[in-house]
């Protein structure tokens, strides 16, 4: 107990854990696929990452804010069915005007009964999944939609395309999060928010227009899951009606592995893509090692659990709480 | 005869956490049936002291005895099992279950199959509510109860174990005189029969009603222990913070300016009715009162946080609508809240955004918020405020309490407000800072401020006010300027008795 050593290894756990898991992942992975780390690989993981990822950049917004938002895996399916059948009827232009409005439109429900009815967010939010699953249901009548004309629509560049030789989803993945974080570090928005998410009585008492604020969270998280449906319904080019079921968990996973904490107040951008990267690697590593796709699942949940664990036993210098 | 065996001794205990030595070999003992005060600034090593004697915190160094037998203690259940209960300033109930399950919570009695003995828990818990003179009945929830009564319930959780040594931590805090007197005569019935009781608290006049001796840390070092009867507050204090307090009445005599803020015929519901004062500019108005007599509530709806029923507010003159914090603040209306842990401080942010919050949009340079205007402002009040913290990067919650204060405090001058309202400036605050606090908002005062100070300890209101405002029950009883008030007519003012009565 009294070791300075283990403290101090205590202490970059607490503090970097997450990147010494990366790490340890990355050359585990290397050593037992030869096909991990070529670059091909690499782009795969995150092109296929970006969608959680960029769902999990307004997530972390909510939750340092000191909320929940349980309702972006069924709002993804919303949106990217929305956005792949409005895309033959009224043009690809529009039908991303009006799907990213339509999101927005449930970001600001969540966003009022959250911030401004002060209703409990996990209730609100798992209420949210279910009524939006719902809304996709009625919306197509149980059937699938796709796009038609696959080959020439310029609609493809979001899912398929690269810019700069990058491929978009990385792009647009990376270059939100980049804002994101400048937003969340370096402006006064961002400063509300982690004192809104900290201490909510402080922060009215602050001056701070808490309800705003919260719905305000809300209308960030809609608009990443709106682009993240984009992405997915570009690249599918259709879309179930459920395709995003289970998302909110992945992206929830992403957020904590970044080492966000879920009492809000605290956490970071830049460590959610991480988090999320993580989850890519790992789930590629497995496949790549031959696992069977199942066995993701269940390594991913040891791994969260690892990783809230040593992080809270990292701060509390031992693995098992001192008080029975 | 041979000296008596001390309940509990602690024999030059270390304890060192990430760069602080909290505890630098102190040694300390309260011997059975004695009151031994222990008394320090905050940060002195009061609390680490106190949860390394509950078993809180292990020590780097030193040793632990009960009755002479050296123990380890690593958990709080093991200190109780040993006989050393601590009463938490912040009570630790379940607020939903009744009085008698708290008292017995984690030895509930049981009958076969494991079922709780319902009957033998009640009638064992009343005994002991019945012992410590409590009006309630052991199947009352928790959460009905007053402050000062869930206080009980965790003494009468002391009184189950065969506790040796009591540690009391500020227990007066948040308690009326009446539910003072009542601990006190608990207190001593335990100190009859034998226990040996720590208390720790930062008033004077308790410490010197209840207590045997006194003991002192300063910095974390043991200063010496004075045996109450053959010394008096002046040494006590000395001892402390290495010089005497002044709290004399305030006998200044000085120009006001102009009327800063105006109240006319204000009122909220039940909470207060028809009040009407004025404060100007370089003048503190104190409003003294019972807790619940409706001064919290008229600073906050003064700083919009509830809205009056019927009355105005004026502002130089001007009538203003305040609807919320963020009028407030725009109509130069500054709030230090009551409890700075819960309404005045965000503890996981560090200092500087702390202070900055509330102008943190007036703070920018393009879109983002300017570090160097922030470090400016934030370096500006600690000099001015003294507060002693490693760096701005500190989170607030690793601050001492008055150091704690004076972020709050620095918060809001660092608005350049027109009206400053206090709430209970120096609450669980030790006795260093709270001169510093006094000083200070003398000083705003002197440069123009108009500053109101709510508070319940009188003479810290006799200290700062030009004017004392009485009030009881949701009633302004009456005004007094620094001439007119006594401690006596101030008492009897709040408590109900009219003015035209007294005069």
């Amino acid at each position: 107990m009294a070791d300075p050593r283990l403290k101090s290894i205590g202490d970059l756990l607490a503090r970097q854990g997450i990147l010494i898991a990366f790490a340890i992942f990355l050359v585990g992975f290397a050593v037992f696929s030869d096909r991990f780390l070529t670059p091909e690989n690499l782009e795969t993981v995150i092109r296929q990452a970006a969608i959680i990822g960029v769902m999990a950049i307004g997530v972390t917004v909510v939750v340092i804010g000191g909320n929940l938002d349980l309702s972006v895996g069924s709002m993804l399916s919303f949106s990217t069915v929305l956005v792949v059948d409005l895309h033959d009827k009224i043009g690809p232009e529009l039908a991303i005007i009006v799907m990213l409005a339509a999101t927005l439109v449930l970001g600001a429900i969540n966003g009022f009964l959250v911030g401004v009815a002060r209703l409990n967010s996990l209730i609100v939010t798992l209420g949210m999944l279910s009524a939006i699953q719902g809304l996709t249901l009625i919306y197509t009548g149980g059937k699938n939609v796709d796009i038609l004309d696959q080959e020439t629509t310029w609609f493809a560049i979001f899912g398929r395309g690269h810019i700069l030789g990058i491929a978009t989803p990385i792009l647009m993945f990376l270059g939100l999060a980049l804002f994101m974080h400048v937003v969340m570090a370096y402006t006064p928005f961002g400063r509300r928010v982690y004192a809104v998410g900290g201490n909510p009585t402080a922060a009215v008492f602050s001056g701070i227009r808490r309800s705003r604020l919260v719905f305000s969270t809300y209308l960030i998280s809609a608009f990443t899951t709106g682009i993240a449906a984009l992405i997915l319904g570009s690249r599918v080019m259709g879309s179930q009606n459920n395709v995003g079921q289970g998302y909110e968990l992945l992206v929830l996973a992403g957020v904590i592995l970044g080492g966000t904490s879920l009492l809000g107040g605290s956490g970071n951008i830049l460590k959610t893509v991480i988090g999320v990267l993580i989850l890519g690697f790992i789930q590629n590593g497995l496949l790549l090692m031959g696992f069977p796709y199942y066995a993701q699942w269940l390594v991913t949940w040891v791994v969260i659990i690892l990783a809230v664990w040593l992080d809270i036993a990292a701060k509390r210098g031992r693995l098992l709480s001192p008080i029975a | 005869m041979m000296a008596p065996i001390p309940a509990l001794r602690l024999e030059g205990i270390v304890k060192t956490f990430p760069g602080v030595r909290a505890l630098d070999g102190v040694s300390f003992e309260v011997l059975p049936g004695e009151v031994h005060a222990l008394l320090g600034e905050n940060g002195a090593g009061k609390s680490t002291l106190m949860k390394t004697l509950a078993g809180m915190h292990q020590p780097n160094e030193g040793r632990i005895f009960i009755e002479e037998n050296e123990v380890v203690m690593r958990t709080p259940l093991e200190a109780k099992a040993k006989g050393v209960v601590l009463i938490h300033q912040e009570l630790s109930l379940a607020e939903e279950m009744s009085a008698a399950e708290n008292i017995y919570l984690g030895e509930l009695p049981t009958k076969s199959f494991g079922r709780v003995d319902w009957k033998t828990l009640y009638a064992q818990a009343g005994e002991i509510l019945k012992r410590l003179n409590c009006k309630f009945g052991p199947q009352t929830r928790v959460s009905d109860l007053s402050i000062a009564n869930k206080q009980m319930v965790e003494i009468a959780r002391a009184l189950t174990v065969n506790a040796k040594a009591v540690i009391f931590d500020e227990p007066t805090a948040s308690l009326t005189d009446a539910e003072k007197v009542v601990l006190f005569d608990i207190i001593r019935d335990l100190k009859a029969r034998g226990v040996g009781i720590v208390y720790i608290s930062h008033r004077m006049e308790e410490i010197f009603t209840i207590s045997d001796r006194i003991s002192v840390l300063r910095d974390g070092t043991y200063r010496g222990t004075l045996v109450t009867a053959e010394t008096n507050e002046d040494e006590v204090t000395q001892l402390m913070i290495g010089r005497s307090l002044d709290l004399s009445r305030n006998e200044a005599q000085v120009e006001f300016g102009d009327v800063a803020l105006e109240v006319r015929g204000l009122s909220c519901g039940s909470l207060y009715r028809d009040i009407t004062f004025n404060v100007r500019s370089g003048e503190v108005v104190g409003f003294y009162g019972l807790v619940g007599a409706g001064r919290t509530e008229i600073a906050e709806t003064l700083f919009g946080l509830r809205t009056p029923s019927a009355g105005t507010i004026l502002l130089e003159g001007k009538e203003v609508r305040i609807s919320s914090p963020v009028d407030a603040i725009a109509n130069g209306i500054s709030l230090v809240p009551e409890s700075r842990k819960e309404q005045g401080l965000v503890l996981g942010m560090n200092c500087r955004d702390n202070i900055t919050l509330p102008q943190v949009d007036d703070l920018t340079a393009g879109p983002f918020v300017s570090d160097g205007a922030e470090l400016a402002i934030f370096e500006q009040y600690r000099d001015r405020l003294e507060i002693k913290t490693p760096s701005w990067r500190q989170a607030v919650g690793n601050l001492s309490g008055g150091n704690q204060q004076k972020i709050v405090i620095g918060k809001w001058l660092a608005m350049r407000p027109n009206v400053l309202i206090v709430d209970e400036p120096t609450r669980g605050i030790d006795v260093g800072s709270k001169a510093e606090i006094h000083n200070l908002i003398r000083e705003l005062a002197r440069s123009g401020y108009a500053v109101i100070v709510i508070s319940s300890e009188m003479p810290e209101v006799l200290h700062v006010s030009d004017r004392v405002i009485a009030m009881y029950s949701g009633e302004i009883i009456r005004e007094f300027t620094a001439a007119e008030v006594t401690e006596d007519n101030l008492v009897q003012a709040i408590s109900g008795i009219r003015a035209d009565k007294v005069a």
